[in-house]
Order: structure tokens, then sequence, then C-alpha cells
């Protein structure tokens, strides 16, 4: 009867998440797992194969190049335009999958989360994961076609800001899982939430440095697309990689700042309502 | 009151909210999150009700669970019964934490695995082989255990020859096999396990049984078991809890809880028995039937036990003489097929029934299996064949699994037939 230790506690009245690090590092091999059947299950019973995590990114490189470059007439800051095209598609493209498979994380797992427990975060997570393996294999064929125009032309160069690439990747997996979690917690109740992502994200693409360079535009349009969280990771991307690029001090402190409150709204948010989310659905 | 208790449950309670959701429940939710910043109560859960489906509330809050209290201690195997929306799988829910209680606190020692359903998170692309290690993980198992494990695993499923194969591919069957014997391998103290078994054949039903059994047996590890047949809550659980309208109706030893549940139900609401005027104009009308009442000691009754054997109360008008009366009453399955016709004379041959009112009373002396019956009331003439009434699936009953001492209990979870002929058997060494 006494002092009793228990495993664990269930109470109503606990507004704190029940996910905790040390939670999410006993299901480890579960994450593991998570990714592997993304990657395998991704390819099965196609005949290209892993291929077609090239195949996109080219294909869409080549239309923007063609839209943006050729028909627009868009400039790309001095930097070759297929680099350019494919280095801020790439991790736009990051950007926008990870939050859009966050967003849905609650609803299409629904049927399991409703069945079994185990940290819902691991969910997430691996979706993260996966998508940053995608993004590495990409990455393979950015530095392919970044090697060929180190040796065959002299307007870029490797410098050591190409360091900065893993911390640019974090910063803005952070804001995908953000923003993705605001999302999946609302949407929950709400579907109108997860429509409204389709069409901020649609529009997110012109209003980040994606098909054009921050230095090529001025005035209010600079101020907003200034304010987008997601444009200063592309533009400093692009610059660890090609050495040019519009940035300040402040900017990188701004990115940083709205990285983490991005980070922690959408972690909070989720943790509150995925305990009760499989009642609403 | 030990020091080995395994679970604690404190006042749990559990509203759901009815109806859709859309822009009126949006600004209901406004309000109650402002009420709620002022730091007053939540204003739509006070006004909540039980749950009883049947009757249109005017709150669209429901209680499906009410002030739950109740402690289980560490190696009791314990059933939970009830009636559908009696809350015990959100009781199950908020156990295995797949859901949040609306007020109330739970206490528990020990690692919890539960079992609402077998094969969760299979992904039909990927082989039998990573499934289990994936089920096994969505699950809380590591990959070294299931490794360790994998062996006896895939001997219990018995599709050692598919393990390669994508899940996809598989038949029904061995996917529920593949599926259990994952979680039939799941190291925990407490077990929580909805009427998962309720899949496979008959067999692989009796193996699960086993298992479940030798699970909750060997170890001293605690279970938590929902089940609508009774027979495997009394084969797997020595403690059961009888929940009732969100609430505890009783607790204690299986078999008394048992008979609790089932006598709660039993005075069915069949109503007096007589037949509308009008139900049947068909035929010739000489004679209609008026009344019909399967009955239990006099009483109009639905609920039969196991061996227990109805008395079906019959009344009719005879308008006009006739002398070669074919009665009959035909018991029907519960997919409309004749099982069986009785009649007044064991060879069928017809009565002759004068002008006035007659009550039969009709003992069915052979045991009908655990199952569902209605019953098809006829009159015709015996020389011509014509039609004189007829009345179709009139007093359904229903006969249970259990028997009124418990110990002829029907054993099996497939029903085999309709009805127990009298048999004897005579056995001799040859």
């Amino acid at each position: 009867m006494s002092e009793q230790t228990w495993d664990l506690v269930i109470d109503a009245n606990d507004k704190r998440g029940r996910a905790s690090l040390k939670k999410i590092w006993q299901y480890r091999d579960l994450l593991w797992l998570l990714v592997r059947r993304d990657f395998v299950a991704f390819y099965k019973q196609t005949i290209l194969g892993p291929l077609w995590f090239f195949i996109r990114p080219i294909v869409a490189t080549l239309v923007y190049f063609f839209i943006f470059g050729k028909v627009a007439g868009l400039s790309t800051g001095g930097i070759p335009p297929v680099l350019f095209y494919l280095s801020g598609l790439m991790i736009w493209s990051y950007f926008t999958d990870t939050v859009g498979k966050c967003s849905g994380v609650l609803l299409e797992n629904a049927a399991m989360f409703g069945k079994v427990y185990f940290p819902r975060l691991i969910m997430p997570l691996s979706i993260v994961f996966s998508s940053m393996l995608r993004l590495g294999v990409q990455l393979i064929l950015l530095i392919l076609i970044f090697v060929y125009y180190l040796f065959t032309s002299d307007t870029i160069s490797l410098t050591p800001a190409i360091l900065l690439v893993p911390f640019l990747i974090i910063i803005v997996s952070f804001q995908a899982v953000g923003l993705g979690l605001l999302v999946a917690a609302i949407a929950t109740k709400y579907r109108d939430f997860s429509m409204l992502l389709g069409y901020i994200l649609q529009l997110g693409l012109f209003l980040a440095p994606v098909v054009f360079p921050l230095s090529g535009i001025s005035g209010k349009f600079k101020l907003i697309v200034s304010a987008n969280p997601m444009t200063f990771p592309i533009e400093l991307f692009r610059y660890s990689f090609f050495g040019t690029g519009s940035f300040s001090t402040m900017n990188i402190l701004y990115m940083i700042v709205i990285t983490i409150i991005i980070l922690f709204v959408g972690v909070y948010a989720f943790n509150k309502y995925e305990k009760t989310f499989v009642d609403t659905i | 009151m030990s020091s080995s208790t395994a679970i604690s449950i404190e006042n749990v309670s559990k509203a759901y909210q009815l109806g859709v959701f859309n822009t009126g429940s949006f600004s209901d939710d406004l309000s109650r999150w402002w009420a709620m910043k002022r730091g007053k109560e939540d204003p739509f859960l006070k006004i909540g009700e039980e749950n009883d489906r049947s009757i249109k509330g005017d709150s669209n809050i429901v209680w499906s669970l009410k002030d739950i209290s109740l402690d289980i201690q560490q190696g009791d195997s314990v059933g939970i019964i009830g009636r559908n929306g009696a809350g015990k799988s959100t009781l199950l829910k908020i156990l295995s934490q797949v859901t949040h209680p609306t007020s109330g606190q739970i206490k528990i020692r020990g690692k919890v695995a539960s079992l609402l359903e077998v094969g969760t998170g299979f992904h039909p692309e990927l082989t039998g082989r990573e499934n289990v290690f994936l089920n096994g993980a969505i699950l809380g198992m590591r990959k070294q255990e299931i490794k360790r494990k994998f062996d006896e695993i895939l001997a219990f499923s018995g599709v050692e020859r598919y393990i390669d194969t994508p899940v996809k591919r598989y038949s029904s069957g061995m996917y529920v096999r593949l599926a259990f014997a994952v979680a039939a391998h799941l190291e925990s103290d407490i077990l929580i396990v909805d009427e998962v078994l309720a899949v496979g054949d008959a067999d692989f039903q009796k193996k699960c049984i086993g298992k479940m059994n030798q699970l909750g047996s060997s170890s001293g590890r605690t279970i938590i078991f929902v089940s609508h047949t009774m027979p495997t809550i009394k084969a797997l659980c020595k403690k059961s809890i009888f929940l009732e309208k969100g609430k505890i109706h009783t607790v204690g030893e299986t078999g008394d809880v048992i008979s609790t549940y089932l006598s709660a139900y039993s005075p069915a609401k069949t109503g007096d028995g007589y037949l509308p005027k009008g139900i049947s104009l068909q035929g010739t009308g000489e004679i209609r039937y008026t009344r019909f009442l399967p009955t239990k000691e006099g009483m109009g009754c639905e609920e039969f036990f196991f061996g227990e054997r109805p008395v079906l109360l019959l009344e009719v008008e005879v308008f006009t003489t006739v002398t070669d009366a074919a009665v009959g009453i035909h018991v029907l399955s519960v997919y409309g097929e004749t099982v069986t016709m009785i009649a007044p004379n064991k060879n069928y041959k017809p009565i002759s029934l004068e002008k006035g009112k007659y009550q039969f009373k009709v003992l069915l002396d052979e045991v009908l299996m655990p199952g569902e019956y209605s019953f098809n009331l006829s009159v015709s003439k015996y020389n011509t064949g014509a039609d004189i009434d007829s009345v179709e699936a009139v007093g359904t009953i229903r006969i249970l699994r259990d028997s009124i001492e418990h110990d002829l209990d029907y054993p099996w979870a497939t029903v085999h037939g309709y009805y127990k002929p009298r048999s004897s058997w005579e056995m001799k060494r040859i």
C-alpha cells in the first residue's frame, strides 16, 4: 500500500504533452523501420526504382529554366541557371513535401493511432528523416553538377560557407515540422486548415527566392519576401554553394528566432491535440 | 489494498461530442475557449448526459464513461462485459493511451501492451518478415527482441513459406495468423486485449485462447480482456466487470458477474404477443392467428440459456369450423431459412377446430443451438392444401451460449448448426 512507484500516470488535468525525448528514444527502432518502409515502399513495383528520386528535380529544373529563365527572362544573380533552379527547387520542395506530409500525419494515420499508442512524434520524425534521405540523394545530383561547373567555369568557387549546409537543412526541417504539426493539430477537427495550407504553399513559391534571386527584386515586394521565414534559408543555401546572396546579420537572426517560434508552436499544438484527436476525427 | 496494484483508476470520465464539426461547432469551440480562459468550467460538459442511444437527448455531449474507480491487482485477469455502447472500448482506449480521459486519473505500474486490433500498421507492399519487425516495433518491441523471437513467431503463425512475400498476396487468414503471432510474443506486464480473437478459423481461435491462457497464468501477467463471448471470458478471466451506460454495474467473480449481466437483460420487452389485426389477410381466413409469445416460466421472454426449452404460447380464433386444419410453426434461422417445422401431431396429421378461440402451449423439446430464431405460423387445409392463414417472422428469440448452471455452456466460437437432437452414445472397446 505504502509508497508505490508508478510507471505511467494518465491524468486528465495534465496540460503538458506526454511525449518525452526518453520515450522517443525508446522507440528509435520504430523510427528507423518507418523511414525504411517509406523509402522501400516508394519504389516497390517500379522499373526505374530509386532513379525516380532524381527524375523529379531534373524535370522541374528544366521546366523552370525554360519558363522563368527563357520565357520570362528572370535573372539568376550570376549563378549558372541549372544550378540556380536546381538548388532552389530542391530545398523548396524539401520544405513543401515535409510540411504537406506532416500536416496530414494525424488524419492519415488515424486508423493506426486509434488502435495503438506510441509517441506520436515518432511519425512526423519519420517523415522528416525520409524527406531528408531523399534530399540527401538529390544533393548528390547537385554536387555532381556543381563539381562539373567548378572545373569548367570560373564563375563559381568552393568556399568554407559550404559547411553551413547541414545547419540550413536543420533550419528548414524545423520550420517544416513546426508548420506541418500546427496544421495537423487544427485539421483534426477542421479540415479547412489543410486546404488553406495548400494555397499558402503554392503562393509561397513566389514569395521566396526560388525562381528569382533576392538581389533581383526591390521595394515593398522585397520587404514581403524578406519576411517569409523560408527566404533566408534558401538564400543562404545558395550562398553556401555559390558564394553569392544578399542578407544581413539581422536577417540571419530573424531566421533563427522565427524558426524556433514556429517549431515551438507546432510541437506544442501537436502535443496538446494528439491526446484526444481520435475522438474528433 | 495490497502493494501489488497494477492499475489504479480514480474517477475516470470520458465525454464525447456528438454531431458534426462545422461552422456551428467552431463558434462553440471559441466560446468554450473564452470561458476556460476566464477560469470557468467548461460550459458544455456541465450539460452532459449518460450514453443511452435509444433516447434522443438535448445535449450533444454524452458521457461514455462516468466516474469509474477501480483497482486491478497484479497478476489478475479481468474480463470486461457489457452491451454495445456501455463504454468497454472507451475504457480500453484510455488504458492503452489511445485517447485521454476528460477527467480523473489512472496510475499504472509495469509495461503496458495493448491489442485493440491485430496487424496494426501492416504495410501491404512489405514482406511478411518486414511487417513482423514493423508491427513489433509499433507495439513497442525493440528490434533485438523481435530478432530473438522471430523463429518462435514464425512457427506460431504457420506461414513460413510466405514469409518473404508481400503481405498483400496473403489470404486474410494468413494475414491474421501472422499478425496475432507477433502480438502473442509481446513482452509486457499488463496486456490489454479487445475482442481481437474473433478472427481466423476455429482452430486458430483455440490456439489463440490457449496462448492467452498461458500468458496469463504462467508469468503473473495482468490481463484485461473485453469480449462479447462469455465462454471465452470465462475461460480466461477470474474476475469480471460489468459496465452499463458508462458506469460499473457489478465487479466480482466472473461466473457471478456473467449471471448478473445475463439476467439484467433477460426479462425482455416482448410485449404480450398479441398480433395486430390485419397482420395477415392471406389465405381463406376461416382461422386467424391472434397471439404468439415465446415464454419462460409463464412470462414473455426473448433470451434463453443454452439448454433451456422455450414454451411458445399460441392463440387462434376460428370463425368457421375446419375439420382438417394443418397447423404448423416454422422455426427460422437468422438468415430466414426454415430450420425445422413443428405441428400438433407427430405425424403432421391435421386437427379439427370448431368455431371459437383456442390457446396452445408448445414446448420446444429439442435444444436449439445458440443464435437468433424467429417463427412463421401457418395453417392450411390438409386435404386441399389451401392456405387458411399465415404470419411471418414473429416472436424473435435468442439462445445464449451460456447454460443456467454454467456446466453445459456452449464451448466453441463457431456455432455448428441449429439444434441439438437428443442422442445417446454407446461405447465399447473393439
